[in-house]
Parts: structure tokens; C-alpha cells; sequence
């Protein structure tokens, strides 16, 4: 990054750390709501964008970390602190069996993304039969109101949304470390030209593994927030093909493969999102379904006027990054 | 003369059609030989085999006396072979210096110390001006030249060259002459490569493999070897080098 795309970044960290002290009740839920989607775009974004692996079934990892970390306190009084171990600990898990059964099977490309689908459906019908999770019925977390137990993630609007700052913030800067690191540029290698980076020694199985790995374990922390935000959980929503989709969409917005586009494209497409229904509902407009078409249209003028992402567009013009050329 | 890399009896069969037949050759250290014939005589088969790009029905690959058959590409690179492809295939996003970077990260853990490597084997090609560009921006004979600065950042004792000079205009194919003769005679480096241009093939080569339909047809000199009647009839006569 250029000084100014570091002055920018450091003003825009600075104002969300006090956005809850001048903003109201509303603003802190929509930053929340925009916080998180940049997280789990984030966590997506080293498996598609740092390796070529395309996952259109991440609302497994979610899912998964939601209701191991829900199930470990509801049933065993285990807070989230502490819970959101076994939660990574079992999106790891399957995460790895996936990839293991593609990446040793040959499942390659749109295949593999179909793999992934796949597990993500087999979990939605599935938990909707796990009694003990509360079933299609629902799951769901004591709420008392006035409670302040951050050691049980228990709490305020406002615990949750320095929460979710910070885990945008650690998962920056953890992208940022891994990109740099070995591993980071046999990713990148792999997802370029595979057969190129295994001549140049890469361990395709190994380096694919790790992506998945890490992509699934940072995912199923997300998970572990939604549980205690919203405290129910119904798999019909947690592990919908419609919620994969919005996962990966601000990533895609925001420049796939770049570590600051899933932030930048939350905060283009939710405060979109929220706009749109403000001005329908206000100009008394509000047909059903009206919504989803603007935000439609949108999207498409987005992607076929910024292809590469909204990110790598605006860091050229205001010269927030380096050009090729201008030296390291 | 002890030999760097041994062939023998390698057999590659795809769906009943055979592309190398038995074929034997030995590469001693420090030299260059060069493989030849016309298209489809299984001179990229034999490559890939090598390489480790798919296992040979028949047949032993051995480096430095150590067995690679049935290795994965990335433990013959560990192995000390490095490649490029005929198709050449660079890491299009990354930049130039990127893409030596993961190379030299085959026997770097230090990502600061790799990205010297790189440097210095992009001066030694002289791509270095371009370090900073997208390798997609390329033109073709940097790219050819980006493909050989790859591979020998993995630090191989053995370098497989693909017709690194194929599409090259003269003055091109002269500075890429040039650049494998230095790499050759000052460090030593044993060179394996598949080459169309017979004028190169000619000025560069201590040893020629001739292939024809996946079988050896001949062995020697270059001077030996353009002489040989059966090369004259199936390549040099066939097709003008």
C-alpha cells in the first residue's frame, strides 16, 4: 500500500472503532450486519481468492461453528470463548474430509464447487432432523434481558459490535500475514497454474488442504458470533444456498483475491441493501419482491462495469496501492 | 563421465497408442543434450515422464542414482529437476518477480531470502527491469525467458528445457543461446532440452537423442547425428530445420 492507502485505512479503522459513539441503535446493527459479511467474505476469500477454490457451500462452516458452539452451551453450560475451539475444530474437520474426497478423487473446477454444495445441503436437511439441536423447530440460546457477561458473550449491541470489529481486523491482518508468507505464495501459484506450481515443487494436495483448512476453521468463528447475536438458529436459514451466495457476494464486489475487497463490498452491498428498502418503503412503492430486483440490477451494473472488483479499481485511481512499475 | 540423469527402457502407452517405446538415453553431468524429431515422436511424453507429470508403464528414471519413477512433479523439482513447458505457464497475475519467488521458495523457507534469489536469476536472464509487471503482460520471448528463470530458481542439477526457443525470432533465440551456454559452461548446469531450431540445437549441443515414432532412432554428436541417413529421412529431410 501507498501512504495514503495507509493514512485511509488507519481513518476508516478509527472511525468504526467510534461509529457506535455517535451513531444510534440502527447504525450499530447495520455496521454489525456489514462487519460481519466482511469477515466471512474474508475467510472465503482464502479459498477462492488466494487458491482458486471455489466454495459455494460456506454456510456449512458457518452452520456448523453456530450450532457446536449454540449445543456446548445450551446443553453443557461451555461458553463461546472457549467453545469456538471444538467449533472450528469440527468446520476443520469437515472442511478437510470434503477437500480430501476432492482433492484425492480429482474432483476438480465447477465439480468441486458442486462437492461443496452438496455438504451444504446434506447438512441443511439434516440438522432440520437433529432433535437434540432443536430440529427445523429451531435452536435457541437463553436471552435475559440487561445481562452484560462478556465471558459468555452475553451482552449489549454493543459488545457485539467491537466483537465483530475485531475479528475483521484479526482476520485482515492474519490474510495480510498468510499472503506474505510461503504458504500464501504457493496459494497463489496453485490457483494460477497448478501444474506450473507442482514443477516448481508445490505440494498441490497439501497447499489445497491448508486453504480449505484455514478458510473453514476462520468461517465457523463467524458461526460462533451469529449463534450469540441473533441466538436462534434454524437450519433452513443457517445452511441455505441463498445465504452461501450472499457470502461470497461482497468478496466478488469487492475484488476476489484482494485483502481489503469482501470489506469493501459489505459496505457497498448491505448499506445498498438497507437504502433500498428505506426508499421503497418511504416513497410507498413497496411491492414484493421490488427490492430484490433493484438490488439485482445493482449487482449486474457492478460486476459488468467492475469485473476485477470494485477495490483494485479505486486503489488505482486514488493511488492507494503500488502500480506495477513504480518499484517495491 | 558419470551420468547425471539415466533413461532406460521407458514405456508410455495412452489408450493402446504408443508414445514412447523403450527408450534408453543418459544425460552426464555438466553437458547439454538435446532430444529431437518430429512432432509427435513422444519427445514431450518422454518429458513429462521424466518430470513426473504421469508414472511410465515401463521403464526407470534415475538422478544422481537416486529412483524418481512414480514420483510426483513436486518431488522431482525436491529432487533437483526443473522445468518449463512447451506451452508456457506463467503464474499471470503474479508479477515477474512473483513467479521466480515461488520458485526459489522450492528450497527457501525465507520468503526475504527467496525474493533475493529471484532477483539475481532475474538479473542473470535479464527480466529484471520487468520484475515489477503482471506476467500476464509479457511478450512471448520474456515469457519463454520468465519459464526458464522459474525453473532454475528451484536450484535443480538438472534443467528440462521445452522448446524454450520455438517462436523466438533470431536475434532472440542468439541472446537465449547465449544465456544457456553461460549457465552451462560457468555453473556447470546439466541441460536436458527438446529443440526444434537445429541451428541452435547445433551450436549448443554435446549430445543428441533423436526420436521417432516414441522410439530412439539415434544417438551421438550433432555432427554425427545430421549425418545419420535414417534422421535425414524421418526429421531433417522431412521437415527443414
Amino acid at each position: 500500500m501507498t501512504g495514503r492507502g495507509l493514512v485511509l485505512l488507519a481513518l476508516a479503522g478509527l472511525l468504526l472503532a467510534v461509529a457506535p459513539l455517535v451513531g444510534d441503535r440502527y447504525v450499530v446493527s447495520v455496521l454489525t450486519t456489514v462487519l460481519w459479511f466482511a469477515y466471512v467474505g474474508q475467510a472465503w476469500n482464502v479459498m477462492m481468492g488466494f487458491s482458486g477454490l471455489l466454495s459455494l457451500g460456506h454456510t456449512l462452516y458457518v452452520g456448523l461453528g453456530a450450532y457446536v458452539s449454540a449445543a456446548l452451551f445450551v446443553h453443557y453450560g461451555v461458553g463461546p470463548w472457549a467453545g469456538m475451539v471444538p467449533a472450528m475444530l469440527v468446520a476443520v474437520a469437515v472442511g478437510t474430509f470434503i477437500g480430501f474426497l476432492g482433492f484425492r478423487f480429482g474432483v476438480k473446477g465447477v465439480h468441486f464447487s458442486l462437492l461443496t454444495i452438496a455438504f451444504a445441503e446434506v447438512a441443511r436437511i439434516g440438522f432440520d432432523h437433529i432433535q437434540w439441536l432443536g430440529g427445523s423447530g429451531g435452536f435457541f440460546l437463553p436471552v435475559e434481558a440487561g445481562v452484560s457477561d462478556p465471558l459468555n458473550l452475553r451482552g449489549s449491541p454493543l459488545l457485539f459490535y467491537y466483537v465483530i470489529l475485531a475479528l475483521v481486523v484479526g482476520a485482515l491482518a492474519l490474510s495480510r500475514v498468510l499472503l506474505h508468507s510461503r504458504l500464501g505464495y504457493q496459494w497463489l501459484a496453485v490457483r494460477e497454474e497448478p501444474e506450473a506450481a507442482e514443477a516448481v515443487g508445490v505440494d498441490l494436495f497439501r497447499a489445497r488442504m491448508t486453504a480449505v483448512a484455514v478458510s473453514s476453521a476462520l468461517t465457523a468463528l463467524g458461526g460462533v458470533f451469529q449463534a450469540f447475536y441473533f441466538n436462534n438458529l434454524f437450519p433452513e436459514q443457517v445452511f441455505s444456498m441463498g445465504r452461501s451466495i450472499e457470502i461470497i457476494l461482497p468478496a466478488i464486489v469487492g475484488g476476489i483475491g484482494t485483502l481489503i475487497g469482501p470489506i469493501l463490498g459489505a459496505f457497498i452491498l448491505t448499506p445498498l441493501g438497507e437504502a433500498l428498502t428505506f426508499v421503497l418503503e418511504e416513497s410507498g412503492f413497496d411491492l414484493p419482491g421490488l427490492k430484490q430486483l433493484f438490488y439485482g440490477v445493482a449487482l449486474v451494473v457492478i460486476v459488468v462495469f467492475r469485473p476485477e472488483g470494485v477495490w483494485p479499481w479505486l486503489a488505482r485511481r486514488l493511488r492507494l496501492v503500488r502500480q506495477p512499475g513504480e518499484g517495491a | 563421465m558419470t551420468a547425471l540423469l539415466t533413461v532406460s527402457g521407458l514405456s508410455k502407452r495412452f489408450r493402446g497408442l504408443k508414445a514412447v517405446s523403450n527408450v534408453s538415453f543418459e544425460v552426464p553431468e555438466g553437458r547439454i543434450l538435446a532430444l529431437i524429431g518430429p512432432n509427435g515422436a513422444g519427445k514431450t511424453t518422454t518429458f513429462n515422464l521424466i518430470a513426473g507429470v504421469f508414472p511410465p508403464d515401463e521403464g526407470t528414471v534415475t538422478l544422481k542414482g537416486v529412483r524418481l519413477t512414480g514420483l510426483k512433479p513436486n518431488r522431482v523439482c525436491a529432487a533437483g529437476i526443473g522445468r518449463t513447458f512447451q506451452i508456457v505457464k506463467p503464474f499471470g497475475e503474479l508479477t515477474v518477480e512473483e513467479n521466480v519467488v515461488v520458485g526459489a521458495l522450492a528450497r527457501e523457507r525465507s520468503v526475504a531470502v527467496a525474493r533475493s534469489q529471484a532477483r539475481a536469476v532475474l538479473e542473470r536472464l535479464e527480466l529484471l527491469d520487468q520484475a515489477a509487471r503482471p506476467a500476464r503482460s509479457l511478450t512471448l520471448p520474456d515469457r519463454k525467458r520468465l519459464e526458464v528463470a522459474r525453473a532454475l530458481a528451484t536450484r535443480p542439477t538438472l534443467l528440462l528445457l521445452d522448446e524454450v526457443l520455438a517462436g523466438l525470432r533470431p536475434t532472440e533465440v542468439d541472446r537465449m543461446v547465449e544465456v544457456l551456454r553461460e549457465l552451462n559452461r560457468r555453473e556447470g548446469m546439466t541441460i536436458l532440452m527438446i529443440e526444434h531450431v537445429m541451428r541452435a540445437v547445433m551450436a549448443l549441443s554435446d549430445q543428441v537423442v533423436v526420436l521417432d515414432h516414441g522410439e530412439k532412432i539415434a544417438e551421438g554428436t550433432p555432427a554425427e547425428v545430421v549425418a545419420d541417413p535414417r534422421v535425414v529421412e524421418s526429421y531433417l529431410g522431412a521437415e527443414e530445420g
